[in-house]
C-alpha cells in the first residue's frame, strides 16, 4: 500500500478547511499529523496546510501530532474547533469524535468534490447483524437528509427536519438501542415526523 | 516478497527455514516465559555483579532527565539493587553518531533498559525507531487501568494494548519520486504477524486474560492489514481457551469511548497501537501515569506508555513522574525484584488514588519533585 500526496489535493483539502472554517465562524483550524515519523508523506501534508493558513490570518492554525489527538480528544475534547487531516487519521479521529457525542446513531456527515455532494452518516458502518431488524437509528441517516436539503437551498425545510431530530433526541421519550432505550427505527420515524407536526403548527 | 532494513539481520532462530507450525508448536511449551522476554531467562544477558544488576538509563528529551532523576532518587531512598549505565541521548548528541551506537550497544550487553523519549535529530534519522528496528524490541504492551483517584468519564478499564512495534506505517520507507508526490511504504510481513499474534496470546495466557482482539482495517487495507488478520486468527487456533475477535479500528475508536470496559486484550499493527495505546491512556489518566514494556528476543525496555517529550515544559519540573516511576517498578519485577517492584508500584497508586499529591495532568499545581516525595513517603509507610 503507498500513500500517495498530491500537492494539489492537498492544498485544496486545507483551503476547504479553512474556507468552512470562515464560512461557519469557527475560531481555528488544527492539522492532524505524525510527520515526525512519516516525515516525507505527513510532513508534505503539513506543509501545504501551513501554507494555506497564511491566507487566511483571521483563522488560528496549528499542528498536533496524531497520537497526541487521540489523547486529546478523550481527556479535553473542547479544545477543538475545526480539525483537517488525511484519510486514516480522518477515518479514526471522527469515529472517535462521533462516539464521544453519543455514536454512529446520531452524527451525520457531508462529502464534497468539485460539482459533487454526497450526504450520509458519520461513522460508516453496516451493522450487518441487524439488518432487517430495523432497531438502527435513523437520526444519523435523517440529520444527513437534512443537511442535502439545506444545500439544495432548501432551507426552511432542512432547518425544521434538524430541529425535529434534535428535540426528539434532546427529549429522550423515543430512544433506539443505541441511547439506551428499545425503540425501532419506525418509532424513530414516527417521533421525527409527530414532532415535526407540533413545530410546524408552532410557526 | 518485502526486504526492509530493519528484518534480515535480526530473525536468526526460529523463523527462517523452520515450518511455522512447527516452530509454534515448539515454542508453545509451558517453559517459554513471556513476562520476561520472550525466551527463557537463562538466554537473557544480564549485567550483574555482587548482587547488583546495571541497566541502561536513557533520560532522553524535553521532561525525560526530570523523570529519570525523580526515578534514580526513589530507587537511591529505597536502596534498590540496580546500577545505572546513564546515556545522555538527546537532540545534540544525535549528531555524533557514536554516542547513539553505543547507547544501542549498552542495551544489547545489558539487556534491560529505562528510556524517556528522543526527539528527532535534524538530520533525518529517527532514533526512536531505530532503537526499535536495530534492537528488534517487537512487542509494546501497554496496560490501561482505571485509577480510583483520577477522575474520568469512564472507570472500570483495564485493557491491554500489544503493538507490533518494528514494521508497519513506521517502516520508514518514503520517497518523493515525482516533485510533489511522496509515497510511504507500509509492511506488513508474516512473520512479525504471527510473532506478535503469539506474543499476545501467550502473554493474554501468561496474566490469566480471556480474550485477544484483534484491530485492523483489512476491509479497505486488504492485502496488507489482511494478511496481518490472518496471522492472527492461525495462532488464535493453538490457544482455544482464550476468546479471539476481531475489530476494525475505527470502529474500535468509537467502541473506545462508548464503551472501553468491553475490551481485554488488543493486537494491533505499529500506526493503530501507536493511536490506541495514547487514546487509551487518556481514558484512565493520560500520559503522566501509564507506564508501558516493550519486548525483544533478548531485551526488555521499559518507558512510559505515551510517548511525549512536552519539550514546552522542559526543566520546568511540572511533568508527572508516576508513569516513569510505574515503567521502572515493571523493570525491577523483570529483573526478580518482586517485592520492591511491588512495593514501588503500590506506592505509586495509593498516591493516585489518594489525590494527596495533584501534577498539572492531573488538575493540581504539585511539581515532579512534590510527586516524587508523596511517592517516597508512602513507600516508607508500606514499608
Amino acid at each position: 500500500r503507498s500513500k500517495q500526496w498530491y500537492q494539489r489535493r492537498v492544498r485544496g483539502i486545507a483551503k476547504f478547511a479553512f474556507d468552512y472554517a470562515r464560512e461557519h465562524n469557527r475560531k481555528k483550524v488544527t492539522c492532524i499529523h505524525k510527520a515526525n515519523i512519516m516525515k516525507l508523506s505527513d510532513g508534505l501534508f503539513k506543509a501545504c496546510c501551513k501554507e494555506v493558513s497564511e491566507d487566511y490570518p483571521m483563522i488560528e492554525y496549528e499542528e498536533q501530532i496524531v497520537d497526541n489527538t487521540c489523547q486529546q480528544l478523550v481527556i479535553n475534547p473542547q479544545q477543538f474547533d475545526v480539525m483537517v487531516m488525511p484519510n486514516l487519521y480522518g477515518n479514526l479521529v471522527s469515529n472517535l469524535a462521533a462516539g464521544l457525542v453519543g455514536g454512529a446513531g446520531v452524527v451525520p456527515s457531508k462529502s464534497y468534490g468539485e460539482n459533487i455532494a454526497v450526504f450520509e452518516p458519520g461513522a460508516r458502518h453496516t451493522w450487518m447483524e441487524m439488518k432487517g431488524m430495523y432497531v438502527a437509528n435513523p437520526a444519523a441517516m435523517v440529520l444527513s437528509s437534512a443537511f442535502m436539503l439545506k444545500h439544495l437551498q432548501l432551507h426552511e425545510a432542512g432547518d425544521l427536519l434538524i430541529k425535529a431530530v434534535k428535540n426528539v433526541i434532546n427529549r429522550r421519550e423515543v430512544q433506539t438501542r443505541d441511547l439506551g432505550g428499545s425503540s425501532t427505527t419506525p418509532e424513530m420515524t414516527r417521533a421525527f415526523l409527530n414532532e415535526l407536526d407540533t413545530l410546524y403548527k408552532n410557526q | 516478497v518485502v526486504s526492509t532494513q530493519s528484518t534480515g539481520q535480526t530473525f536468526q532462530h526460529y523463523f527462517k527455514q523452520i515450518n511455522l507450525r512447527t516452530m509454534l508448536r515448539r515454542i508453545s511449551s509451558p517453559a517459554v516465559s513471556i513476562g520476561r522476554a520472550a525466551v527463557s531467562t537463562s538466554a537473557v544477558p544480564r549485567t550483574k555483579y555482587g548482587g547488583k544488576t546495571t541497566v541502561t538509563l536513557i533520560p532522553g528529551d524535553g521532561v525525560g532527565p526530570e523523570l529519570a532523576e525523580s526515578v534514580t532518587t526513589i530507587f537511591k531512598e529505597m536502596a534498590v539493587p540496580v546500577e545505572f549505565e546513564k546515556i545522555e541521548l538527546n537532540r545534540e548528541q544525535m549528531k555524533d553518531e557514536g554516542s547513539f551506537d553505543y547507547a544501542i550497544k549498552s542495551l544489547k550487553r545489558n539487556g534491560v533498559g529505562l528510556k524517556g523519549v528522543i526527539n528527532r535529530s535534524a538530520d533525518f534519522r529517527h532514533h526512536n525507531l531505530e532503537f526499535r528496528g536495530g534492537l528488534d524490541v517487537y512487542a509494546n504492551v501497554v496496560r490501561c487501568m482505571s485509577f480510583e483517584g483520577i477522575q474520568t468519564h469512564h472507570t472500570g478499564i483495564d485493557l491491554i494494548a500489544i503493538r507490533e512495534n518494528t514494521e508497519g506505517e513506521y517502516s520508514s520507507l518514503e520517497h518523493e519520486s515525482v516533485s510533489g508526490v511522496v509515497e510511504s511504504l507500509k509492511i506488513i510481513t508474516q512473520e512479525k504477524s504471527m510473532r506478535i499474534a503469539k506474543f499476545a496470546f501467550d502473554y493474554a495466557r501468561e496474566h490469566n486474560r480471556k480474550k485477544v482482539t484483534c484491530i485492523h482495517k483489512a476491509n479497505i487495507m486488504k492485502l496488507s492489514d489482511g494478511l496481518f488478520k490472518a496471522c492472527c486468527k492461525e495462532v488464535s487456533e493453538d490457544y482455544p481457551m482464550i476468546e479471539y475477535e476481531e475489530q476494525i479500528v475505527d470502529n474500535t475508536c468509537q467502541q473506545l469511548v462508548i464503551n472501553p470496559q468491553q475490551f481485554d486484550v488488543m493486537v494491533m499493527p505499529n500506526l493503530y497501537g501507536n493511536l490506541v495505546s495514547n487514546l487509551a491512556a487518556g481514558l484512565v489518566g493520560g500520559a503522566g501515569v501509564v507506564p508501558s514494556k516493550s519486548y525483544g528476543e533478548n531485551i526488555a525496555v521499559f518507558e512510559p506508555g505515551a510517548r511525549h517529550t512536552w519539550m514546552e515544559m522542559k526543566g520546568m519540573y511540572v511533568a508527572n513522574p508516576a508513569a516513569m516511576v510505574l515503567s521502572s517498578a515493571f523493570m525491577l519485577k523483570h529483573l526478580q525484584l518482586h517485592e520492591a517492584g511491588d512495593l514501588l508500584i503500590k506506592a505509586v497508586n495509593n498516591v493516585l488514588n489518594k489525590r494527596s499529591c495533584l501534577t498539572i495532568d492531573l488538575g493540581g499545581n504539585a511539581s515532579t519533585h512534590d510527586m516524587t516525595k508523596a511517592i517516597l513517603s508512602e513507600v516508607d509507610l508500606l514499608a
